[in-house]
């Protein structure tokens, strides 16, 4: 305390601590937001960054037109790795997703004010996260057009789809989690698509943003009812984000397959889930702050606290990588013993080494302060621990699967050109995605951050 | 119901800080008003309250917790009636009805039918979408979604009188207030 107390009133803590730069009224704060969609022209760096996305959106959509055409065959995969590309990108997407869904629901239900300024794009990076996670299981079967199979419909066949499989459960996690993200999503934006209403000028932007925001006017008892509704949703939402990439963990964990039938799996994939989620909420902030000038709403104080919640998530997963490594030794049981040399010294080693780099050590530096508000180190970390993430899910994916039981049932697993594009191609629809959404719909929740500023007048 | 005014749907009061609307909401009230509603660019603490809102005009949390337990049961009975009835499989003579097995189905499940009666419900008792509403043609009202407090005597309360009524709204601070009609 005694040591502390002598810095508190310093001007540099005080930047540190703000949720919001001083002087803002709800009128500016309505004027700032609003005006990026509806007044603000179309930069020319915004149709240079659509352009290259879409380029790679439609990469997406002609790998997928190849492989619907020839099959799963021009992948790299198969037996013994069926998985291959398909299932690692699947698992990286949705867990980037999760970090939406913690900032916008459990955040909330802590009462943490400086989620306000970050969760509505955060949302809308789960949601769009989500649409690219759910493609490449779709795609994966092979006969994407007999998907439905995998939802209980009464059908001809008299046959019902197997609920003790964690691939039944996976489904209906993933399509709770992407409904009640969206609905989450618009439930929160109702109040701003009316301000947009009352704002737009052009006719058009009249009618669409008047149909969305659905006659909101703002009444009192329209207010309270919407925040139960708000408040039951985080509830809701916070053990649905815990459940999902804890479901996804038992699409392994429930196999026998060594290095991944372990009780760990739960919790660590929830765990990398947030961290790399996070990284990417901190890949789309800092570009967002500097091209829309926010940096009065996404103060440091954010991005602070973000590179915070990726150091514990970082620390979680390393836990979970040495007690996976310790177990499998501890366990005696050979396979596991093999898994862990192999994760070592086998064919793919380096991805490991790689992994560990990223994941584990590079992420140290968000130790010091001086790192944790230093923008640029902030968006090379959010990076590295992207890339570190997604070769998390391939290490576990790949080198169980290319070494398990019988020498004679081992194999080795080489992407292809169509995994790769197919991969960069969803990017391309993420980033896509991103990019109307910053045009079309306010970035920062208005009517939060006006709450903010009565409450944070309230305090001065 | 005295309408001298058929198409006057309320008098409007315009205030320029939650503070001064909590203010008057609670005179106004005092006054002995009850068909009053506020209008606000975001939630107000304390303001339902001011104007005599309580617990049961919320059944926000009764639906959700209808929807989460509709959701859930069928799911879970769902699951128990395929397992054994329609479509009974013996894997490895495991039991037939493995409930333990059924639980993320059902949880999700839960969570979904929840949400959407959330959602829905709170929608649906706030009576949107709801495309006209008089408060629409007044030019004033569009910065409740910006920056003014407004509030709202309807002219249905048995207490409502043009000229009497305007002049209490002028007397606890309205800015400006505004005849609120129901023109076609």
């Amino acid at each position: 305390m005694s040591a502390g107390d002598t810095h508190v009133n310093s001007p540099e803590i005080q930047r540190l601590a703000r949720v919001i730069e001083p002087g803002h009224s709800y009128a500016t704060v309505t004027d700032k937001i609003a005006s990026i969609v509806l007044t603000r022209p179309t930069s020319l760096g915004w149709l240079a960054g659509f352009s290259i996305a879409f380029t790679l959106m439609m990469v997406l959509m002609g790998s997928i037109a190849w492989l619907v055409t020839k099959g799963v065959g021009i992948w790299g995969i198969n037996i013994p790795i069926g998985w291959g590309f398909a299932i690692v990108n699947f698992v990286w997407w949705i867990g980037i997703g999760h970090a939406g869904t913690l900032i916008s629901a459990i955040l909330f239900l802590l009462n943490q004010k400086w989620r306000t300024s970050i969760n509505r794009f955060a949302e809308a990076m789960t949601l769009f996260a989500v649409a690219c996670a759910g493609i490449f299981p779709l795609i994966h079967t092979g006969r994407p057009w007999m998907a439905y199979y995998m939802f209980p419909y009464p059908s001809t066949m008299g046959i019902w789809p197997q609920f003790r499989s964690p691939l039944i459960w996976d489904v209906f996690a993933v399509s709770t989690y992407g409904t009640v993200s969206a609905l989450f999503w618009f439930v929160g934006l109702i109040p701003d698509l009316a301000t947009l209403r009352d704002r737009a000028t052009n006719k058009a932007a009249q009618i669409i943003y008047g149909m969305l925001a659905m006659g909101w006017r703002g009444s009192a008892r329209h207010w309270h009812r919407y925040q139960s509704a708000y408040l039951l949703l985080a509830g809701l939402a916070t053990p649905l984000v815990l459940s999902v990439h804890s479901v996804i963990s038992f699409d392994f964990s429930i196999a026998i397959v060594p290095g991944w039938h372990t009780t760990v799996f739960p919790p660590y994939f929830v765990a990398g889930a947030i961290y790399s989620g996070f990284a990417m909420v901190l890949t789309i902030a800092i570009p967002l702050r500097k091209a829309y000038d926010l940096e009065d709403f996404i103060t440091m104080r954010h991005l602070e606290n973000m590179a915070k919640v990726m150091l514990a998530t970082g620390l979680i997963v390393a836990y979970g990588y040495f007690f996976e490594f310790f177990m499998s030794l501890y366990s005696g049981n050979k396979f596991d013993v093999f898994l862990v040399q192999q994760r070592l010294h086998g064919p793919y080693s380096s991805y490991y080494y790689a992994l560990i780099l990223c994941n584990i050590l590079t992420p140290q530096v968000l130790w010091f302060q001086k790192m944790r508000t230093n923008v640029a180190v902030l968006f090379v970390m959010s990076l590295v621990i992207n890339v570190g993430m997604w070769l998390e899910r391939f290490v576990i994916v790949v080198i169980s699967l290319t070494r398990d039981f019988m020498p004679s049932a081992w194999g080795r697993y080489q992407p292809t050109f169509w995994d790769w594009s197919t991969f960069i191609g969803t990017l391309g629809l993420f980033v896509s995605l991103l990019f109307l959404f910053v045009r079309a719909l306010p970035a920062i929740s208005i009517a939060e951050m006006r709450e903010l500023v009565h409450t944070s007048e309230d305090h001065e | 119901m005295n309408l001298p005014h058929p198409e006057l749907y309320g008098l409007l009061g315009e205030f320029d800080s939650p503070e001064r609307l909590m203010d008057a909401a609670k005179k106004i009230r005092e006054a002995g008003y009850r068909r009053i509603d506020a209008f606000v660019p975001f939630p107000v603490e304390g303001l339902s309250q001011a104007l005599g809102l309580g617990r049961k005009h919320d059944l926000v949390p009764l639906l959700t917790l209808i929807g989460g337990l509709g959701g859930g049961l069928t799911g879970f009975f769902f699951q128990v009636w395929v397992n054994m009835s329609s479509y009974p499989m013996n894997i490895a003579g495991r039991p037939l009805n493995s409930w333990p097995a059924f639980i993320p189905v059902t949880f999700e499940l839960t969570v979904l039918g929840g949400s959407l009666f959330a959602v829905f419900g709170m929608l649906a008792l706030n009576k949107l979408p709801q495309p006209h509403h008089p408060l629409f043609n007044v030019e004033r009202f569009k910065r409740a979604s910006n920056d003014k407090f407004f509030l709202c005597i309807e002219a249905h309360d048995p207490k409502f009188h043009l000229e009497e009524t305007a002049r209490l709204l002028q007397s606890v601070n309205a800015q400006h207030v505004t005849e609120v009609r129901d023109e076609d």
